[in-house]
């Protein structure tokens, strides 16, 4: 296979893979009765395409992932939250990316953070309500405790594809 | 070499991040959490009720593409006490009592919203 078909290949599966991790999320909301508080397992596909294949295909791939889980499973209100979480996140991860100086770890939790900043302005723009302000830092902590998890988890994952697609560190 | 470089990248942008949250923390709670007096019931951003937190009430709004949510008052606490929502987050949000605070029905569109009446009165004096 050559390179580019490879990174085709890799940007298709996860494509998949983060629509099936953002259904089984839509599965089982975390009982913590603040919108936007999320695991963001599907980030896990995300931050590999950043890391293995490059910014813009991930920038696509999130697109994609968010526009068809809101079609299959979601409503328009769950489109809102999703397209203002996952672009401001998504914008977040991709400029950290270009100073190459963080980690995975450190780019999932910007993400994780920044998603749930995006959330709470699609919650005060659709609400119409400046309160929801007031669980901002609720959503941070676990922007940040989540961004840890899902970033070490991306790190293993990106050795695993690297060393399997490529047989090489690049 | 590099991947140890990008941890202590890391450190410091989890750290920053930390600090940010800890700070908003202490903001809001500083200057957003007083005690409330009232609370406002809101279906897609319209005002539909105005009650006192010092008054046993119960009202029943209907969400902004139909369904229910059931608001009660009691011992100066708000509460939703139920809703057909799907996911019954509002029901199990709790009670609230402090200026600020919020229960939110995002499928019904309903917010209900702990105000402080002295503090409106403030804010037209100045
Ligand atoms: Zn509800």
């Amino acid at each position: 296979m050559s390179k580019k078909t490879k990174a085709i290949a890799i940007c298709g599966v996860m494509t998949a893979v983060a629509m099936i991790f953002s259904y089984i999320e839509s599965l089982f909301p975390i009982p913590i009765p603040v919108y936007g508080v999320k695991l963001g397992i599907a980030n896990i596909a995300i931050i590999t395409v950043l890391f293995v294949v490059g910014k813009k295909e991930a920038f696509i791939v999130n697109i994609i992932r968010i526009a068809l889980t809101a079609m299959l499973f979601g409503n328009l209100n769950s489109f809102l939250f999703s397209i203002a979480g996952g672009f401001l996140s998504l914008v977040v991860m991709i400029g950290l990316q270009y100073t190459k100086r963080f980690s995975t770890v450190g780019i999932s939790v910007a993400g994780g953070v920044f998603h749930n900043i995006g959330q709470t302005i699609a919650a005060v723009f659709i609400m119409e309500t400046g309160a929801i302000i007031y669980y901002l830092p609720v959503l941070l902590i676990s922007g940040i405790v989540t961004g840890i998890v899902i970033g070490i988890v991306s790190g293993l994952v990106v050795k695993r594809v690297k060393s399997s697609f490529f047989n090489m560190e690049n | 070499m590099s991947e140890k470089k990008n941890w202590k990248n890391d450190l410091i942008l989890v750290g920053v991040l930390l600090a940010v949250s800890v700070l908003a923390f202490v903001i809001i709670n500083m200057f957003v959490k007083k005690p409330g007096d009232k609370v406002i019931v809101k279906v897609d951003g319209k005002v539909v009720h105005e009650l006192s937190l010092s008054q046993d009430t119960e009202v029943i709004v209907e969400g902004y593409q139909g369904g229910y949510n059931e608001i009660i008052i009691e011992y100066g606490y708000a509460k939703v006490n139920s809703a057909d929502c799907p996911d019954e987050l509002c029901v199990h949000s709790g009670t609230i009592d402090k200026s600020g605070e919020t229960i939110v029905c995002l499928p019904h569109r309903v917010v209900v919203e702990v105000i402080s009446g002295n503090n409106e009165i403030d804010a037209e004096v100045r």
